[in-house]
């Protein structure tokens, strides 16, 4: 079953109670959520309030990090799962450094909501680990023309604060990162559940699609 | 009306300026930015090039806008649609130039590839020949106008209903756009385009050349309004908007009039956003947003309703800020955006060429008592 | 899922027979505490399954410290409940002199969750407290096992509660399906038929299997009862359906309705275009996202009513925002609806921004209080949650109070003299710009309240009211220019059409079809539904 709303849909009484009833139907069901940035607080507060249970019908959602369970009440959700690069909750020095750092600078900029309650996430993470590769990349180049840059950043690596050293792909760009699964808990953050041993490589081509075995995970060398 | 064609749309002063904008942005920008080099003072980057090019679009949205609202008082506040669609028509010919440059080196467009398409749909069929493409930029969004204006305006649908009907359209035909079935690349759009009748998209040339093309069309987008304001057509149009009902006592009937100017409004938006597409080199759904269109009235309020110079004064000015502020104080943008639109509405109702004209008289009020 | 949960079950009925029931009513074996502590999660759920079956109160404890992540493991050779200052030994109860450093989470996912609420279901269903074993007997109902019969009948012989013990039966007969005795079988069968459950249904359709050549029910007569008992449940959960989805389309209504009720004052009767709607609605759920705050950390005794005291505060607060913008703004726009459309959406961006800048660009948390969160079960798959119930009541009142408010007291007669001739209203004495003022505060108030209920559904953030300026004006329009009735049937009617699209089409295009049928309904009624009847100059 797939089903998509417009950006921004704010009534998920429908796809919930579809959820439900296929659930019953016996299969084994777990939800795969894409739901992108605010619209994902009404879908988890229907779901909450329509009692269903991370033990019942797990969801794993994509873009639902820290940042957006801030605006919701976690409680009814707790067990519900995500999966992501990096979460706040990782324990290492890197990353309680790198919150440490955020939470000084959210301080110090009075950013509205942030300073009260600072969060890290993925995608912050990603940025912070991507400048810094850009910064690496530059020096090396000593330029910042960006062919040059594009060059240099074959290879970068960085200790990134999902506790592993990141590293650029040299052919195909993409970056080797970890993948974590964690599930929510009632604080709004996250219990990682699952993770892989170490950063893998980018596979830009599901090899679940049929057809997709002949497309190559690294570009041909440009002439 | 025995005056020459040329009098009767300008006075000699204002074709002076004409011709010198025409000199400035078909000869001089296009020197200054492909013979002075760049470490030259007098040298115009490659951006600015891009950025004006893409200002003066807007300028012929905010006149296609002041066609029907400024001169016949139908504020369409879904004129976004018809700019996405010329950009959209364009879109489709740039993304079937690629060729077989894509990522995936098919001969359909990459995002088809993605979607696990294994042929074109019969509307991208003949897409890759520039002229058909060129027929449905104008046919297009001039059929929908039309279409949707006879009906609209056959049930006389006016004032702020019809504001509010343009918006659900325009807002039915994002929400269309950006599901990835449409087949017009769901909320990426078209973008990594590569080459405009085999030039490469990206060289300074292209780019100055599109830069032309867009100031020959605003001049004649000039013109054409100039022409129509200014005939008998352009008077019916001025007493729709000031009282239709007299209109119609009168023995007009408003219907083939509005319905005119609306579908030329549209075909000139639409032309803009052929325009601005290669340019920009991106055509998304989030054209069709009500923000967007609603933005095209106010540049025109700012300029000066009811005026075609106002409309691309209006439009140069907002856009002009607009690019500026929101790389120097991106926070505050908002606060000004919604300032002007404060402030031009209660205390500029004649927008900024209303202003001057006004400055100007008190000027000349002081020079008599002196 | 409950199939695989089941046979999980049998591999804990082994262990149980082992090392469980030799032990009932004792301490949970060393063998089972250390199992949860440090085994992987199969061993953990085949433990707590144990203790499950042999409803050992004193297995509580351990249950709770799992719950809670209060349970630890030391170096994997001892398990201590940890409740952040002391330590006790899981195992002999004795506390710990000092805490260990180094403790490491047990860690449960979502299986052994559902395994230890079982678990702790099957201690509650013999509490006194009512709601304790209502919701002991709901888990239970998700995994019937054999092995928990006979603590379901003990439970059932002293169950006083008819609801509780009808769930008791249902999960009885449930657990009863493969009982060896034909007669209890066709009697469970028949139980389940009544009950209307789709989880009871699976286990039905489970006895209709075949496995290998032979049926898993190998007694023709048992089948049949089956089939029909599952086509008896099948109309019930049709029913259900139904009544959902209906309930969904009512739903969005209200909400609609509450979103452009006050629309429907400042355009529908005042003829004032106000885009800043949407940004009165958000200015509504940030008041009570503060009042939220503010009580939380200085009544926290009052927290579970702060949506009530959040009412009148938000509807204040936005419109005393109308009454600003209207002396400020609009009053110098009158009679002028295109300009007055494009300043108040300068006065939207504006507000926006500035929220931005007060409380950030990201979602803030309004939590529902307890007695707004969770749902009436009607039917077994027939949830309705509470807080949509309350703003479907709360819209009611509101259209009943506004209702009140035009035809029953004297502004609302002003306001309507002001509608038809604002000339003559001015010169029988009423005082029209400040007529003007109040009847747009009202309007902005409503805003704020349609913004305290939509918080309690929906996210809040500076710019979700832009999400609704649309769908309203649609409402407004649809329903016909100064009329409150066309706006409450137009908003119903919208809501109930887009769900019932919703079910066949999909989202997106339940919304373009909606779209598309208004546009094409302005053009055959361009006044709405209901047009206000009478010859009327135009313009």
């Amino acid at each position: 079953m797939e089903e998509y709303t417009p950006f921004g849909h704010s009534d998920y009484q429908t796809i919930i109670a579809n959820i439900k009833k296929f659930s019953s139907e016996g299969k084994k069901t777990a939800v795969i959520s894409t739901i992108n940035g605010d619209s994902n607080v009404p879908f988890y507060k229907e779901l909450g309030n329509q009692g269903i249970k991370a033990t019942d019908v797990p969801v794993v959602a994509f873009s639902v990090g820290e940042e957006e369970l801030r605006g919701v009440d976690t409680k009814p959700l707790v067990g519900h799962l995500a999966a992501w690069n990096y979460f706040m909750s990782v324990k290492n020095p890197t990353n309680t450094a790198f919150i440490k750092e955020w939470t000084a600078y959210a301080k110090a900029h009075n950013l509205p909501g942030q300073k009260d309650k600072p969060l890290t996430n993925d995608p912050m993470e990603a940025t912070y680990v991507g400048i810094h590769m850009w910064a690496q990349a530059v020096e090396k180049a000593k330029s910042t023309d960006t062919d040059k840059v594009i060059a240099a950043m074959a290879g970068q690596k960085f200790k990134a604060p999902s506790g592993f050293v990141l590293e650029m792909d040299a052919k195909n760009h993409h970056l080797h990162k970890p993948v974590f699964i964690g599930e929510v808990k009632s604080d709004g953050q996250f219990k990682v559940v699952w993770k892989t041993p170490g950063p893998i490589k980018a596979q830009p081509w599901s090899p679940y699609i049929p057809g997709n075995d002949k497309k190559k995970d690294e570009p041909e060398v440009k002439k | 009306m025995n005056k020459t064609l040329t009098a009767r749309l300008f006075g000699p002063k204002a074709w002076g300026f004409l011709l010198a904008f025409a000199i400035l942005a078909l000869i001089v920008v296009p020197l200054l930015n492909l013979a002075v080099p760049g470490s030259s003072p007098l040298h115009v980057s490659t951006y600015w090039v891009t950025l004006i090019g893409k200002i003066m679009c807007y300028a012929i949205v905010a006149l296609a806008m002041d066609l029907v609202w400024g001169y016949t008082g139908i504020l369409s506040l879904g004129h976004g649609i018809f700019f996405a669609l010329g950009g959209y028509g364009m879109g489709m010919y740039l993304m079937r130039s690629i060729g077989r440059d894509g990522v995936y080196h098919s001969d359909l467009p990459d995002f088809m590839v993605f979607l696990n398409w294994k042929e074109l749909p019969w509307y991208w069929q003949g897409t890759e020949h520039f002229l058909y493409a060129m027929l449905l930029i104008l046919l297009i969004p001039g059929l929908l106008a039309l279409i949707f204006g006879f009906f609209a305006f056959r049930s006389r649908i006016k004032g702020v209903y019809f504001s509010i009907i343009t918006q659900a359209m325009t807002y039915a035909a994002m929400l269309l756009f950006f599901r990835n079935e449409t087949g017009f690349g769901g909320n990426n759009g078209f973008t990594d385009f590569k080459r405009i009748l085999g030039f490469s998209i990206t060289s300074p040339q292209t780019r100055v050349a599109l830069f032309a093309v867009t100031a020959i069309c605003l001049i004649g987008a000039l013109l054409l309004g100039r022409y129509i304001v200014t005939s008998k057509l352009g008077r019916v149009l001025t007493a729709i908007r000031d009282a239709e009902t007299r209109v119609m006592f009168s023995g007009y009937n408003p219907l083939p009039y509005k319905l005119f100017i609306w579908t030329l409004s549209a075909v000139i938006c639409a032309i803009a956003g052929a325009l601005y597409v290669p340019q920009v080199g991106i055509i998304n759904p989030s054209e069709m947003g009500t923000a967007n269109s609603i933005e095209i009235a106010i540049w025109t309020a700012v300029g000066g309703r009811g005026t075609l110079i106002g409309p691309l004064i209006g439009a140069g000015i907002v856009n002009g800020v607009k690019s500026w502020f929101t790389v120097a104080f991106p926070e505050y943008w908002l606060y000004f955006l919604g300032l002007i639109f404060i402030l031009v509405t209660l205390w500029m109702p004649r927008g900024i060429v209303g202003l001057v004209g006004q400055l100007r008289e008190r000027l000349r009020g002081k020079e008599t008592q002196a | 899922m409950t199939l695989t949960r089941t046979l999980i079950c049998k591999a804990g009925l082994a262990l149980c027979l082992l090392a469980g029931s030799l032990l009932a009513q004792a301490r949970p074996s060393p063998e089972l505490v250390m199992q949860i502590a440090t085994g992987d999660n199969d061993a953990k759920i085949a433990a707590l399954n144990a203790i499950a079956a042999s409803a050992d109160s004193e297995a509580r404890p351990l249950l709770e410290a799992l719950r809670d992540d209060n349970l630890k493991s030391l170096a994997g050779k001892q398990a201590i409940i940890y409740d952040g200052e002391t330590a006790t030994d899981a195992i002999t109860g004795a506390k710990l002199a000092k805490v260990p450093e180094e403790l490491d989470d047990v860690v449960t996912n979502n299986r052994v969750t559902s395994a230890l609420e079982a678990a702790l279901a099957a201690l509650d269903i013999t509490s006194t407290d009512r709601d304790t074993r209502l919701q002991a007997v709901k888990h239970l109902q998700d995994s019937p096992d054999p092995a928990i019969l006979p603590l379901l009948d003990k439970a059932l012989t002293t169950e006083k509660d008819s609801e509780i013990a009808t769930l008791l039966r249902y999960t009885q007969a449930s657990a009863q399906l493969h009982h060896p005795d034909k007669a209890v079988r066709m009697a469970a069968i028949k139980t389940l038929g009544d009950s209307g459950d789709p989880e009871a249904r699976q286990l039905l359709g489970g006895l209709l299997e075949k496995d290998g050549a032979s049926y898993k029910e190998a007694d023709g007569d048992v089948r049949l009862a089956a089939q029909h008992a599952i086509i008896a449940i099948n109309h019930h959960l049709k029913l259900g359906e139904i009544l959902g989805g209906l309930f969904t389309g009512v739903s969005l209504g209200s909400i609609l309705l509450l979103a452009a009720l006050g629309l429907a004052i400042t355009y529908g009767l005042m003829g004032v275009i106000n885009m800043a709607h949407g940004e009165l609605i958000m200015i509504g759920a940030y008041t009570t996202f503060v009042v939220q705050n503010l009580i939380r950390t200085h009544a926290p005794s009052l927290f579970a009513y702060y949506p009530l005291i959040a009412i009148p505060i938000a509807f204040l607060v936005s419109a005393a925002f109308g009454a600003l913008i209207e002396r400020l703004v609009i009053r110098h726009l009158y009679g002028r609806p295109l300009e007055t459309l494009l300043a108040t959406w300068g006065i939207s961006l504006v507000l926006i921004q500035l929220v931005r800048n007060i409380f950030g660009a990201q979602n803030v948390m309004v939590e529902n209080p307890a007695w707004l969160s969770g749902g009436i079960q009607v039917m077994s798959n027939l949830i309705l949650p509470w807080n949509r119930l309350a703003i479907i009541a709360f819209s009611i009142l509101v259209v009943a109070g506004v209702a009140l408010i035009l035809t029953r007291t004297r502004l609302g007669l002003f306001v309507r003299a002001v509608t038809q001739n604002r000339q003559m209203a001015s010169c029988v004495g009423v005082a029209t710009p400040r007529v003007d003022t109040l009847a747009f505060a009202l309007g902005s108030g409503i805003a704020g309240l349609a913004g305290c209920a939509l918080s309690q559904v929906g996210n809040v953030a500076p710019d979700f009211g832009q999400g609704y300026i649309v769908d309203s004006f649609m409402v407004v329009v649809l329903g016909g220019v100064g009329q409150l009735a066309g706006t409450v049937y137009a908003a119903l009617g919208l809501g109930v059409l887009n769900k019932l699209l919703e079910g066949y089409a999909g989202a997106v295009l339940a919304k373009i079809a909606v779209l598309v049928i208004i546009i094409v309904f302005i053009q055959k009624r361009p006044q709405g539904l209901f047009a206000v009847k009478g010859r009327f100059v135009e313009d």
